[in-house]
């Protein structure tokens, strides 16, 4: 059995590295071998750039996003749209929303949908702040951007029976064809969603 | 060891990057988890949809290993019920309840009865029924089926309309009047010869009522669990409103 090329230090930050998404521990220890040799331009800025990190993001207090100020910039950026607040499951979904510059209005994020499978229940969600932000006075509509799947579609709904005594529009995102999709490759669902939901051309 | 059988998705829980565990009532083989090898990507996410039917072949080379899964759709009835409340709640439910039987143990009347259900899911009365009823059966399945063909008290089997909430045993009405206030109400549509009934929401309130308080005492407790928060809302879609909300709205 091939024993330990390098020593306690290099491989605990290859053990750590692998611990990251999308790293295995082959691309750990390249990555890690990669850092060594770039120890001046790439190991250095990078360890003080995660220090950074570590001492200033939080969570925002309003949102729900994670940022190094709080509340968060979106939530502090005065050419937003207030009276829109779009319900997002995870910061994750919050920034592609961000990258498609599709959202002029505010963000609350879950922190995870409802899930029986994974024992996740509404006192996981941070439901009772979106209950209090939709009855703000500004708030007009909410729309909730959560996955089309049964989790995120369930805790769609029950969103939409918590906020009923709010006096806000809630709506969906759409559900249908994707941008460069084939009809060919669709599966069944997404087409019986789409047909359903087509609109006036 | 390889099988071929029809599956019902009743969860799915990301296993690293690319990878998932599936979990599916089969007629054959009952609840039976198993890999999918690229059950994250774009092209599986939408088969590995809880009530959606798919056609699975699993491979292992013991019987005991958790196994791979090869699943094709058959009827991706997800997208459709998604939409709409009662269904959504309805299925996170219906899998909860399903996922009570224990593993690996066919329960081939159980797989029937869930794929009929979830065919005539649009109806929101009627989907109320159909899960009461799922209730009442998962229970005798369980072995702690309800007695409900003949009174506890008299052996009568005309007028049932109570359920003694101590042996889960109906009761005639002329035998439960002194103690109605306890008793509680047998909805006609769940009486053995009145299956055909007809059955309003109020009918349904007492059947969840029912079954639930069953199912909480025999089944729920004893493994530390309480009523789903999904049960609630399926509750509350079936029978709370008249008219269903539509899951899409008009464009701002």
């Amino acid at each position: 059995m091939a024993g330990s090329v390098a020593g306690p230090e290099i491989e605990r930050l290859i053990q750590l590295l692998a611990r990251l998404p999308g790293l295995g521990p082959r691309s750990a220890r390249r990555a890690a071998l990669h850092l060594i040799k770039k120890r001046d331009a790439l190991m250095t800025p990078l360890t003080a750039a995660l220090q950074v990190a570590l001492d200033r993001i939080q969570v925002c207090k309003i949102c729900g996003n994670i940022d190094s100020q709080n509340p968060c910039t979106v939530c502090t950026d005065p050419r937003r749209d207030p009276s829109i607040i779009v319900v997002v499951a995870d910061v994750a979904d919050l920034w592609a929303l961000e990258r498609a510059n599709a959202v002029n209005g505010r963000y609350h994020v879950l922190g995870a949908t409802l899930s029986p499978l994974d024992g996740v229940g509404p006192q996981d969600l941070t439901l009772d702040a979106l209950v209090a932000r939709a009855h703000e006075t500004a708030v007009t509509e909410v729309v909730l951007a959560l996955n089309a799947t049964v989790d995120g579609q369930t805790t769609a709904h029950y969103i939409t029976d918590l906020l009923q005594e709010a006096g806000v529009r809630v709506t969906r995102l759409a559900h249908g064809v994707p941008v460069g999709g084939e009809l060919d490759y669709l599966d069944e669902g997404t087409l019986s969603a789409a047909m359903r939901q087509r609109t006036l051309f | 060891m390889e099988w071929t059988d029809d599956g019902i998705v009743l969860g799915v829980r990301r296993h690293g990057e690319s990878s998932a565990i599936v979990e599916l009532l089969t007629r054959e083989h009952g609840r039976h988890l198993g890999l999918v090898r690229g059950g994250a990507s774009s092209r599986l996410r939408p088969i590995l949809q809880p009530g959606n039917s798919v056609q699975a072949v699993w491979r292992a080379r013991l019987e005991d290993h958790l196994g791979m899964y090869t699943l094709e759709g058959v009827r991706l009835r997800a997208a459709t019920l998604l939409a709409v409340p009662h269904a959504a709640y309805g299925i996170t439910h219906l899998a909860s309840l399903v996922r009570l039987l224990p593993e690996r143990d066919p329960h081939p009347l159980m797989f029937a009865t869930v794929g009929a259900i979830l065919d005539d899911f649009d109806d929101a009365l009627s989907a109320g029924a159909h899960l009461v009823r799922l209730e009442l059966a998962m229970l005798a399945e369980l072995g702690f089926g309800l007695e409900l063909s003949a009174c506890v008290a008299t052996g009568a089997t005309s007028e049932l309309i109570y359920v003694s909430p101590k042996s889960g045993g109906a009761v005639s009405r002329s035998a439960g009047e002194p103690w109605r206030d306890r008793l509680l109400p047998l909805p006609a549509f769940l009486r053995d010869e009145e299956l055909d009934a007809p059955y309003t929401a109020e009918d349904l309130r007492d059947g969840f009522a029912l079954t639930g308080r069953f199912l909480l005492r025999h089944v729920l407790e004893p493994r530390g669990h309480g009523h789903s928060d999904a049960r609630e809302g399926f509750i509350n879609a079936v029978t709370g409103r008249s008219s269903l909300r539509s899951g899409s709205v008009e464009p701002a």
